[in-house]
């Protein structure tokens, strides 16, 4: 069944999406209709964490979000988290310390560790692994995407108390 | 336009009865699955109940002792305290599904729809006798839940009828649900155990999942651990836990499947109700 035009708003603007069909998820009319390349789509039933965006606001899995139902909802993705060129504190952070290898689950993983950090300012070892259970990475073993997700807090604290 | 977007519980009855082939879609973590790997189509149109305000909601009643959760209540709002203080075996059980991200889509009421006999809030739902609520163009029934279920994937659910909420009682006394799974994130339950021990009635309910067709309920076991409880400590010997824990095994109906054995499935859920048996002592 194809679909209608319809309209997403996705980093606070408009695209018109033509030639999905009902049903298409939203990262696939992300990086195939849209042409925004960031979200990686692997296991395709939410357990990979790898397209990870925000919509309304939500953490949420962009392979099972039917697209065409994220209609007058704000979506944001991986593109819009920063300019290309200036990285985020957490994109930085990742790099810093090695948390990316592959780098195919980052872009997932850079949206769960902003999510995290706007609900839990100062998350410990536990809630930092227990909130980010839905996004896999097979390269790192995590040890440094924890120690990055660490120093951003830390770093976030400083500037919060003026030091 | 296929895909709709009602905003009330009768726009939306009204919508299916004019398209009585649409697929409804809420939290869309297991509908999508069946889309993106093609078992499932979604047809000629969707009706996307994520918008219907009435069941976003839930509300507690002190007067009838009653929580009721809208059908597109997500597990991640069934986790807040406010809902963990009234009942907290559902907000213990909403926490071991999936991931933040699932649980920020997935609804109880679409749990309910796909009523797999893994559904982490169905044991919940059940052990509390919870009511479901249906509502068709022109007519609502309540349904106990345990009725509701009926078999692997399969519901009461009569075309026409949408899922518009639950109401569980408020238990005093003790409930908590425990599950086994291959990790501690992003599992699907290989076996899954509710225990709700209610002071007031002096009853024991225990409800079952993964190890049947459907979630299961264990009367000898809950009548057995009933007449053996301490009702004031809810402390029960380590040899009734045992027994306790023999007779649920006893009461499961598990197959081997490419997520476990049904020995182990078996062995697994007397584990789980002992455990549990032994935490209600614990806690008073």
């Amino acid at each position: 069944m194809s679909n209608e035009i319809f309209t997403l708003h996705v980093n606070g603007e408009a695209h018109q999406v033509r030639d999905s069909w009902l049903g298409e998820n939203l990262m696939d009319v992300l990086r195939d209709r849209l042409g925004l390349m960031g979200s990686k789509g692997a296991c395709e039933q939410g357990e990979c964490g790898s397209c990870s965006v925000l919509v309304d606001g939500h953490l949420v899995c962009s392979c099972l979000v039917m697209a065409a139902s994220a209609v007058g909802q704000q979506v944001v993705t991986i593109e819009g988290v920063a300019p290309v060129g200036s990285p985020s504190d957490v994109q930085q952070a990742f790099v810093e310390f090695g948390a990316v290898q592959c780098g195919f689950c980052t872009p997932g993983l850079i949206m769960a560790v902003h999510d995290l950090l706007e609900r839990t300012p100062d998350p410990g070892d536990t809630e930092i692994r227990e909130e980010l259970a839905g996004n896999i990475c097979r390269c790192t073993g995590y040890g440094r995407i924890i120690d990055a997700v660490q120093q951003v807090a830390v770093a976030r604290r400083t500037d919060r108390s003026g030091a | 336009m296929p895909v709709l977007f009602p905003t009330t519980v009768d726009e939306a009855t009204t919508a299916l009865a004019a398209h009585p082939e649409s697929m409804l879609l809420a939290g869309g973590t297991d509908a999508m699955v069946g889309i993106n790997d093609g078992h499932h189509r979604p047809g000629a149109t969707v009706i996307s109940v994520n918008r219907i305000a009435d069941l976003r909601s839930w509300r507690h009643d002190p007067d009838s002792g009653t929580l009721t959760v809208g059908a597109g209540v997500t597990y991640t709002e069934l986790m807040d305290a406010s809902i963990a203080g009234l009942v907290p075996a559902l907000a213990e059980a909403s926490r071991t599904v999936g991931s933040p991200q699932i649980r920020n889509a997935g609804t109880l009421g679409g749990n309910l729809a796909t009523s797999s006999p893994a559904g982490d809030g169905l044991p919940v739902l059940s052990a509390l006798n919870a009511v479901v609520h249906l509502a068709a163009a022109s007519s609502t029934r309540d349904v106990d839940v345990n009725d509701f279920m009926v078999g692997v994937k399969r519901t009461a659910l009569k075309p026409g009828e949408i899922i518009t909420g639950v109401t569980v009682p408020i238990v005093e006394g003790w409930q908590g649900y425990a599950k086994v799974g291959v990790r501690n994130a992003m599992v699907i339950a290989v076996a899954s155990t509710c225990v709700v021990v209610d002071q007031t009635r002096r009853t024991i309910a225990v409800a079952l999942g993964s190890v049947g067709p459907t979630i299961l309920r264990c009367p000898d076991a809950e009548s057995f651990l009933a007449s053996r409880i301490d009702w004031d400590s809810l402390i029960a010997s380590d040899a009734d836990q045992a027994e306790f824990g023999r007779l649920v095994s006893g009461a499961s109906q598990p197959i081997t499947d490419h997520r476990s054995t049904a020995d182990y499935r078996r062995h697994a859920v007397g584990v789980l109700a002992r455990r549990l048996a032994r935490r209600a002592g614990a806690t008073s």
